[in-house]
């Protein structure tokens, strides 16, 4: 029992990671209706923007400082050059846009920083904390801890920023309808900038954070793989939801490579296990058919 | 306008007749073409910067040197990502020119690799896997065009298990090994030899893979923490090593108890992993360091020429770089042994190269003769034996730098290699290739 739940807390707190790369993804959907395929590039290319400041001497907060506004500048060019000539196009046409992104960052990111796989230190050690390892004989990060603190923390803001600000109010209209909100004076072009630069800050953090665990380096793209299924579960528009699914996965995947390769080796015999790489998207598929929506997303009804 | 066009095309005609004229003589220069399927983007790109980075430096100092033997060394690089597909394009891409007077080709990927066997055999052109790709092309009789040189992963998993023993007595009898694999061709590859030893030497062996790219562990580090293992064997690559060392630290996992594939030994794995490296073993065949003259001369020659490929310097001497420098030597190597036999001064055929390859002879007093030493172990091939060494070291890293341990260390050959030739039998009889009669190879 208490293996099943150190491997459940584990997971709980690993989740929180998917969500911070997922959190990005959902702000990009609320604002325009696409799925942003570049959230992975932009993770890669902030934490590879601030580790480069850091590098030329900055301390930690300046380099985020400078980083962040990497990421603005980034967004503010992306509104210019990729979406201001799509507005009203079909959600397909900014996908495909988004996708171009991607790889476009993918390249132009180490061509800026160079491709080294660099150490980030941010003061955070990913050790046990000794006394919950006293006590109780469990294994909690102090980092893991640090992380999910800082996760829910912007969650909290961005939920009261879209629930109780103009600008809030504004992206969702704008993701129902481009064309309906220029028609009653929303500034599409403002919104979107200011989206893709909170997007890009939040791409900021997630790298920051995941950087530091693993060195800062191209497999941080990989990182949007992970909170692929954390948006369908939660929901592709819902900022909570982000969260909550998060947890799910990332529980419901430790859970998985620990408990179910026994159990296959058992029935087939051979070696079983890696499981986590496709096991969340297997829940997620099973949870789409009976929730498309996700946990809390917005269900949506054409009126015929 | 037409005036201008008409003095353009004079222009362009003439320039064409002379260059032309040039031509015929500069191709009339013996020429060695490498093609390289390098990759230097993309998730395993730091990892093939500084390994290509090597393997051109030295091709670059061989010319600046005056050739392989008069024969200069031409090269053209096609990016993979370390991508099976792309690595097959490259490959195609390419063929057509290497035919004349190809180098090894040298993909640094166990998957290329994988796709390359057959394709490069009916092509006829000389597949080198250093220290990678299907370990069964050891036995030449089957695979006279694929050569798994050095070292390959089983008889580097026994090596591995012998320091352990070493360490033990002589014997882990009773002792529990965890083997951490990446989930890929790659990291599978030795589970064959590990399975034998723990039969052979009575210890457990407990299997756990790590799902591809390998940046979440949490869950396998937690089990090995249950297991209580005796030492953790670890087949990584990529960002995989560097979050295992951070979650074996977050578990409290001994750092000294831990030994790495020669994939997962370089600077790139331990720097960005920062303290938690500190105590970390794992497999080489090459050592770190500008000390080898070979690497210091290189750094003379090719850089003080302003002729080195790459920008950061700061690679030169890391683990990866002297290994791709190891890489080019062999090439170099094998392309003078057939000059021996084929003609000194003569570019050799793709026939004559494999023949080079199948016939290595590199001795220690040859490695100290290059300035090499330290960067290979004495290699012998022959067309029963494409791997012709079967040693490595062991190397520690203190917190700053790669530190050897051992001496060369060489595996269970009894043992391993007659896997190998059930192997690649199995792959014959599949294939329906007649093994040649090695007896009869000279």
């Amino acid at each position: 029992m208490q293996f099943f739940l150190e491997v459940l807390i584990g997971g709980l707190l690993s989740g929180v990671m998917y969500s911070l790369v997922a959190l990005g993804f959902v702000l990009i959907f609320k604002a325009s209706g696409v799925f942003n395929f570049a959230q992975g590039a932009m993770v890669f290319f902030a934490a590879l923007s601030l580790v480069g400041f850091m590098e030329k001497g900055a301390p930690l907060w300046l380099a985020f400082v400078l980083a962040f506004v990497v990421m603005t500048l980034f967004g503010i060019a992306t509104e210019k050059f990729v979406l201001r000539k799509m507005v009203n196009q079909p959600p397909i046409a900014l996908f495909m846009a988004t996708i171009g992104l991607a790889f476009f960052v993918e390249g132009l990111a180490p061509l800026l920083w160079g491709n080294a796989v660099r150490p980030l230190d941010i003061g955070l050690v990913d050790e046990p904390i000794p006394w919950i390892l006293d006590n109780w004989n469990m294994v909690i990060s102090s980092f893991d801890l640090a992380a999910a603190g800082i996760a829910f923390a912007l969650v909290a803001v961005l939920a009261l920023f879209f629930q109780y600000t103009r600008v809030g109010r504004a992206l969702r209209a704008v993701a129902d309808d481009h064309q309906a909100a220029l028609s009653i004076g929303i500034p599409l072009q403002h919104i979107w900038a200011l989206v893709w630069a909170v997007a890009g800050f939040v791409a900021l953090v997630a790298g920051m954070l995941w950087g530091s665990r693993n060195g800062v380096q191209f497999a941080l793209t990989f990182t949007a793989l992970k909170a692929l299924p954390v948006l369908i579960l939660g929901g592709f528009t819902s900022v909570p939801g982000a969260i909550v699914g998060g947890l799910i996965i990332g529980a419901s995947e430790k859970l998985a490579e620990i408990y179910i390769p026994p159990v296959m080796a058992g029935w087939f015999g051979g070696n079983f296990g890696g499981i986590e790489g496709w096991f969340p998207y297997v829940l997620a598929l099973l949870f789409l058919l009976v929730r498309p929506e996700g946990l809390f997303g917005e269900k949506h009804i054409d009126r015929v | 306008m037409i005036k201008k066009f008409k003095q353009l095309a004079i222009a362009t005609s003439v320039a064409a007749a002379c260059f032309g004229a040039v031509l015929p003589s500069a191709q009339a220069a013996e020429e060695q073409f490498f093609m390289i399927p390098s990759y230097r983007v993309g998730p395993y790109g730091a990892n093939g910067q500084a390994f290509y980075g090597g393997f051109i430096d030295y091709l670059s100092y061989v010319n600046m040197k005056g050739g392989i033997d008069g024969v200069q060394v031409t090269w053209e690089e096609c990016e993979t990502e370390y991508n099976n597909a792309k690595g097959v394009e490259c490959y195609e891409r390419m063929k057509s020119k290497a035919q004349k007077a190809p180098g090894p080709i040298h993909t640094m990927a166990t998957g290329i690799s994988y796709a390359l066997v057959d394709k490069s055999a009916a092509d006829k052109l000389p597949l080198a896997m250093m220290g990678y790709g299907l370990t069964s092309a050891v036995d030449g009789s089957v695979f006279p065009w694929a050569f798994p040189l050095v070292t390959t992963y089983q008889m580097q998993a026994s090596a591995i298990i012998k320091f352990l023993k070493d360490k033990n007595n002589g014997s882990l009898e009773g002792k529990k090994i965890v083997f951490l694999y990446h989930d890929s061709a790659y990291g599978k590859e030795p589970i064959l030899a590990l399975e034998a030893e723990a039969r052979l030497g009575k210890f457990e062996l407990v299997q756990i893979p790590v799902a591809h790219p390998g940046n979440e562990q949490g869950s396998q580090w937690l089990r090995i923490r249950q297991e209580k293992p005796d030492y953790v064997i670890m087949w990584g690559w990529g960002v995989m090593n560097q979050t295992a060392l951070k979650a074996a630290q977050k578990v409290g996992y001994p750092r000294d108890k831990m030994i790495g594939s020669w994939w997962a030994g370089s600077e790139e794995d331990t720097v960005p992993a920062g303290d938690a490296a500190k105590g970390y073993m794992s497999a080489t065949w090459n050592v770190a360091g500008k000390g080898v003259p070979l690497i210091a001369d290189i750094e003379k020659t090719v850089y003080g020429g302003g002729k080195g490929n790459l920008s950061d310097k700061s690679k030169l001497g890391t683990v990866l770089y002297n290994r791709g420098v190891s890489a080019a030597v062999l090439s170099v190597e094998a392309l003078l042994t057939a000059q021996a036999k084929y003609g000194k001064g003569k570019a050799m055929n793709a026939e004559q190269v494999r023949w080079g390859l199948e016939n290595l002879n590199i001795t220690e007093a040859r490695l100290r003769q290059i300035g090499a030493t330290g960067l290979l172990p004495d290699v012998k091939t022959s067309c029963s034996n494409h791997e012709g060494s079967g040693k490595v070291k062991m190397q520690q890293w203190d917190g700053s730098k790669w530190v050897v341990l051992t001496d060369w260390i060489e595996g269970n050959k009894q043992l391993i290699h007659p896997l190998f030739q059930a192997d690649a039998a199995k792959y014959a009889k599949e294939k329906g290739v007649t093994p040649r009669d090695c007896s009869k190879e000279k």
